[in-house]
Order: C-alpha cells, then sequence, then structure tokens
C-alpha cells in the first residue's frame, strides 16, 4: 500500500479529539409505533449467509464521523494542494518525484517480503534499491523494471496477515483514510520501523524529514485517482469499506 | 484499489471526443460487439478532436431554499450545475445527463467541450436519477416521465436566470443522452406550452423508447449473467473484482482513463457475459442510489421505515443491502405506481406505463421539425421494433449507426459531426452561428 509517511502522526494526535467530536450511535432514530417499511433487510434477503457489504465495523459512528471529516480535509486542503503542486510541476519532474519516493519505499518492501520469506521477491527488490539507488540516480528513474525487475510492494499490514492475522474491525483513519485493526497495527510498527532504521534515521535532520514527508504525502494523493463523491452514491462509504476489505484479502493472499 | 472502485463504479461513464477528420471516409466503429462497443472507449485514433480546455466553471442552484436537506445527505448542498461560456453572442445549449450521471461526469465534460467547439454556450445539468438532483431539485418520486421534465424545467430556468448577466444569448437548444434524451424530449413539450426557452433545436442522443423496457433490460442484464443466478451474486463479484486487481497490480497509478480500461481489457478480456453483467450492475447501482434517495426525501416508508432521523453516522449497511437488491420493476411495482395513483387516482398500471414511453408524445415528435435524434441500431436499452419505430417517427431527422452499442460511439467523429449538424442546422457539423 505505497509509502510510510510520517503524517501519520499527526493522525494519531486527531484521532483523541475526533472520538470526541463523533457521535457512536448508528441505528436511526425511528418514533415508537413506527411500521416497518416495505422492503426489511428480513424480507429481501434471504437466507442468513453473510453478505459482501456487512464488513465488520465495530466503531461504525466513528468510523462514519471520520470519514466525513476525511472528505472535508481532501477537499479544503489536500487537494488545492496536489492541484497547486500539478500546477507548478511538470508531468516529468512529477514523475521523477514518484520514482524517488518509490524507491525509499523499496526499503519497506525488501524488509517485509524478507519477513514473508518471499525471498526471491526480496532479492528483486534489492535489486531494485541498489540499481535505481545509482544508475536511477536516487530512484529518480526506474532503469530497474527495465531490466525485468518488478516491484513486488508489500507493508507490514501484509505481513501480519501472510501470518495468519485477521483484518480485525475497519476503521476510518483521520487523514488516511480506510484501513483496519491488523493493518494499522502494521502501520504503526512500519512507522517506527522506518523512524528508528529507516532512511529517516540515515538523515539526521528534522528539515529533512519534513520536507519528505510533506513530498511523500503529496505525491501519494496525486496518485490516487480518488474522489470523495466520485461514485454519486449514498452509500460511498459501504462501498469503500467492502473494497477496501476485498483488496487487503487480495492483497495478503498474493 | 481506486482505480478498481473507479473501473467497477464508473463502468458506463467513459467516452472520448473529437471533431471530424480531414477526408470523409465511410463510417467504421472498431467494437462490433454491442457490449464491448457500450463499455469500451474509443482507441484516440477513432475519437474526434476535441478542446483539451474550455472556459467552465460551475455554479451551484438552491432550487428548493426552504428545504431541510437531512444529515445523511451532508455533502449536499445545491445542486451543482457547470456553464462553458462563448465571448461572443451565440445560442445556449442545455445538456442532461443519463441515469445516474451527474453534470460532470467525462461524458458530460465530453459533450460540453463538443457543443462549445460546436459555437454554443453550454449549460451541464444533473440527471433527474442522480442523488444530487433528487435531494436538491425533485419535487417527489423520480422516474416519471412528466414529474422529472417539469424538474428539469425548473432547473434549466433557474439557471438560465444565474447566468443570464454574464452571456449573450442568441436562442436555446436541448439536448440529452439515454435517459437524458428521453427526458429533453419530455422538456421540449413542456416548453411548447410555456414558451420559456422556444427551443430551436432538440437533440435526443440515444434514447430509450419505453423507460420501463430499457430499465427492465438492462436489469435483466446483469440478473441473466451472474453464473448461477443472484444468490451467487457475492462469489461471482468476488472472482471479477480478484481478476481485475491481478491485472491492475502492476499498473501506474495515474488515473482512470478509457487508455486504461482499454489496456486492461486487452490483457483479460473479459467474456460477453461478464461486460453484460457489468453493464447490468452498473445500472442496479444507479437504481439503488436513486431509489433509497427518494425514499429519505420523501419520508421513507419504502426501504427506511417512516420518518427515520439519518444522520451522518447512521450505519446504512443494511440500507444499502436492501437497495442493491431491488429492482427498478420492484420499485416501479410496489412505491412508485401506488404513490402516483394515490395522486391521481383512476390512472392504470398501462396508462402509467404509456406516459414513461416516447409513444405518448409521437404526434409531437412526429410533427416538430426541431427535433432530431442520433442512434445506434445495436444499442443493447432498445427492444426489437424500436429503432424502426424511431425512424418512421423521426423519419429524416433520424441518423442511426449501424453499431456503436449504447453510446459507446458518442464521440466518433461522424456521431460529433452529426450531432452538432443537426444543432447547428449546418451539415458540416462546423457551423458557428445556427
Amino acid at each position: 500500500m505505497g509509502i510510510i509517511h510520517e503524517r501519520r502522526s499527526l493522525a494519531m494526535i486527531t484521532l483523541p479529539a475526533l472520538l470526541f467530536l463523533c457521535g457512536c450511535s448508528t441505528l436511526p432514530e425511528v418514533a415508537p409505533g413506527t411500521p416497518p417499511p416495505k422492503r426489511t433487510f428480513e424480507s429481501t434477503v434471504k437466507g442468513d449467509k453473510p453478505q459482501m457489504l456487512d464488513v465488520s465495523d465495530s466503531m461504525e459512528g466513528f468510523n462514519r464521523g471520520t470519514y466525513r471529516y476525511n472528505y472535508y480535509f481532501d477537499e479544503y486542503f489536500m487537494r488545492p494542494v496536489v492541484r497547486t503542486y500539478e500546477f507548478i510541476m511538470p508531468d516529468y519532474a512529477e514523475d521523477r518525484v514518484s520514482g524517488a519516493i518509490d524507491n525509499i519505499g523499496d526499503v519497506g518492501n525488501f524488509t517485509n517480503n524478507l519477513l514473508q520469506l518471499k525471498f526471491k521477491a526480496a532479492g528483486i527488490t534489492l535489486g531494485r534499491v541498489l540499481v535505481n539507488s545509482t544508475a536511477g540516480v536516487a530512484g529518480l528513474w526506474d532503469p530497474a523494471s527495465k531490466w525485468g525487475l518488478e516491484r513486488h510492494p508489500e507493508d507490514f499490514g501484509q505481513t501480519l496477515g501472510h501470518y495468519g492475522a485477521g483484518n480485525g474491525s475497519y476503521i476510518v483513519l483521520p487523514i488516511l483514510g480506510p484501513s483496519n485493526v491488523r493493518d494499522t497495527a502494521g502501520l504503526v510498527a512500519g512507522t517506527a520501523a522506518f523512524n528508528l532504521v529507516g532512511p529517516a534515521a540515515w538523515v539526521n535532520d528534522s528539515a529533512i524529514n519534513t520536507a519528505y514527508t510533506a513530498t511523500s504525502s503529496v505525491d501519494k494523493r496525486h496518485r490516487i485517482p480518488f474522489r470523495y463523491r466520485q461514485t454519486g452514491s449514498p452509500f460511498e462509504y459501504d462501498l469503500l469499506r467492502m473494497l477496501y476489505t476485498m483488496q487487503r484479502e487480495n492483497d495478503v493472499a498474493n | 484499489m481506486m482505480r478498481l472502485l473507479a473501473l467497477i463504479f464508473l463502468l458506463g461513464c467513459f467516452c472520448p471526443a473529437h471533431n471530424a477528420g480531414a477526408e470523409p471516409q465511410p463510417y467504421f466503429y472498431p467494437f462490433v460487439n454491442p457490449y464491448e462497443a457500450t463499455v469500451m472507449e474509443l482507441p484516440k485514433a477513432f475519437e474526434a478532436k476535441l478542446p483539451e480546455e474550455i472556459p467552465a466553471r460551475e455554479f451551484t442552484l438552491r432550487v428548493f431554499p426552504k428545504r431541510e436537506i437531512p444529515g445523511v445527505f451532508w455533502y449536499e448542498n445545491g445542486l451543482v450545475c457547470s456553464i462553458a461560456r462563448q465571448n461572443h453572442r451565440a445560442p445556449l445549449i442545455f445538456v442532461i445527463a443519463g441515469t445516474g450521471a451527474n453534470h460532470d461526469t467525462p461524458r458530460m465534460k465530453k459533450l460540453q467541450k463538443a457543443f462549445y467547439q460546436g459555437g454554443f454556450h453550454v449549460i451541464s445539468i444533473t440527471s433527474p436519477t442522480h442523488m444530487d438532483f433528487v435531494v436538491n431539485a425533485s419535487a417527489g418520486l423520480p422516474g416519471d416521465s412528466l414529474d422529472d421534465a417539469n424538474d428539469l424545467y425548473r432547473v434549466m430556468k433557474l439557471a438560465y436566470e444565474k447566468v443570464r448577466d454574464k452571456i449573450d444569448v442568441s436562442g436555446f437548444a436541448l439536448t440529452g443522452y439515454s435517459l437524458g434524451a428521453f427526458n429533453a424530449a419530455f422538456v421540449a413539450k413542456l416548453d411548447e406550452e410555456e414558451k420559456r426557452f422556444n427551443f430551436s433545436k432538440v437533440l435526443l442522443i440515444n434514447p430509450p423508447v419505453s423507460l420501463y423496457d430499457s430499465v427492465s433490460a438492462l436489469d435483466q442484464l446483469l440478473v441473466d449473467n451472474v453464473p448461477g443466478g443472484m444468490g451467487k451474486f457475492d462469489p461471482w463479484f468476488r472472482s471479477v473484482f480478484a481478476e481485475f486487481a491481478s491485472v491492475t497490480k502492476g499498473m501506474e497509478p495515474g488515473g482512470l482513463s478509457g487508455e486504461f480500461l482499454y489496456n486492461t481489457y486487452k490483457r483479460l478480456p473479459p467474456s460477453e457475459e461478464k461486460l453484460a453483467a457489468l453493464i447490468g450492475l452498473t445500472f442496479r447501482m444507479s437504481a439503488a442510489n436513486m431509489i433509497f434517495t427518494a425514499d429519505v426525501m420523501n419520508g421513507g416508508g419504502y426501504i427506511i421505515p417512516k420518518n427515520a432521523k439519518l444522520t451522518a453516522t447512521t450505519s446504512l449497511t443494511r440500507y444499502a443491502i436492501v437497495s442493491f437488491n431491488t429492482r427498478f420493476i420492484d420499485y416501479f411495482n410496489e412505491w412508485f405506481l401506488p404513490s402516483i395513483q394515490a395522486k391521481e387516482p383512476g390512472l392504470t398500471r398501462q396508462a402509467l406505463l404509456e406516459r414513461m414511453s416516447l409513444r405518448s408524445i409521437e404526434p409531437y415528435l412526429k410533427s416538430a421539425g426541431k427535433i432530431g435524434l442520433v442512434h445506434n441500431e445495436d444499442d443493447i436499452i432498445l427492444a426489437p421494433g424500436d429503432i424502426g419505430y424511431l425512424q418512421e417517427v423521426f423519419g429524416d431527422r433520424a441518423r442511426i449507426f449501424p453499431t456503436g452499442g449504447h453510446m459507446g460511439n458518442m464521440f466518433h467523429p461522424d456521431v460529433v459531426t452529426a450531432m452538432i449538424g443537426f444543432l447547428t442546422g449546418k451539415e458540416d457539423g462546423h457551423g458557428n452561428n445556427p
């Protein structure tokens, strides 16, 4: 799922504040004595087989509130920043930035491939880092892919899944969006590792680290085509939750 | 993941653009299978040439200023429309989006460019079946040709009032595609009585003849093509998801272009059944969105309990599941028909079905020389005999292409030329001053 960002620490700070702001009640208020609607869940859905849309979501009220918060954050802060970035930067330069950030991210991919005992993929990833950091000028270009060394993205959430950790409940993280208990744990561990032994630790300069964090955040948003409300559906939250869960199950399985 | 999401949900919303080529050639369309034609975007080489950028901007209408928007629609804040303005005197064309589409889907944006290039000021309007319209601009239940026309006409008048000081308008035209074309026919007829715009030209692009028949056919595509039936929908969807994920995993992010879809398709040719089911699924989801939204806005009773209070944090999952398991036909029979009958006692089912068909305004369509039609012989929303019927009604005002599916060829150079040609009254389609 890409690169680990320090802005996640911002998320951890805002999270408790949001918990207070968002009500956690998730059932609709109905006047006593109201008859059931014409089509109820029970009358429409035959049998009791689990529904694809019905993902474990024990903090649903909080999550839906966070989803709304994220929409406003994206609409009024992140996307204007990204639009400015895209306006200023030539496409060619944007791609070079993405390459450099992917190259740093390959360090995490290498570690997680190794942790999952995927030695071939780990070897290829190590090769990528070596080739792209040198011939690719710190990853600005990606000669490794041209030589057949494809990316093998793996994160710590996938590693936990690889060893049998279930999804756990769905969680919408402030700013970062869809996650679940397992992936959030992976994120925290991955971020800690990145700060302790990753590139952030090699460069002991907070200004550079801040610049990296900001750039990678903007680059990440720049590369995700998702737009809130693009589905035109009142069930966008439910659809995203389902697709995120299916996607991660796929990622772990592969 | 977002690409995949977009792929599934915007399946029906891709389409290219452009302008006539220099040399006339016989019409050629690369996808002869109508399902393929409907889903696939024209490869670049076949597209008409449209401007990269046009001076378009959005504006918001408060159609019912006193209406209280329920908390569950916290993101709704008026009906957003968009206008592309010429900097000189020019006719103004209204474009109505198709089922479940809003004013700025890729297809609507390209149409805006095509008509702007054809010399029009262009106002793009969200479909009355889209959530945004239902929340902000529908007076009742969406789906009735007459009510929808009234709602659209109200929006068009307000939209024009909002921008009239900023544009120099020489006349009015109207168009729409798919359900939007169907809506346009009824709006045109309404305008004959109210005379607010006196449209000089009205162009229907791939309309259904009978709304009920078309939506039934679209829904049937899903029901008939999920292997093992709808009871096996979940495993089927998971397998389709996994297939797409396996193909798209290694691809560079960077937007959901038609090119992306085309490349995915080339690497993993889906079967015709799969394409048909995905078209049906896209439609089912549009219908579900509309039905739930209409239920909330009309006080509930169908899917949600009457007067239930839904807020931004209310769980909608169960309502979503019920909505996605509700066919348009169910909505029609169980809720729409009884509601209309309550308002118009004595109205029979048959009479309502007829009202939701172009046949109900056939004499008008036959006699109105200003109304033209662009369609495809292999359009999947038409019933057998519909094309013959449309040809008979519109005569030489109909331009029927042999292939293209449901709007797959909308931005083929010949189609764009035919559209602009009719609207401007000029054969070559490049008139600036109709």
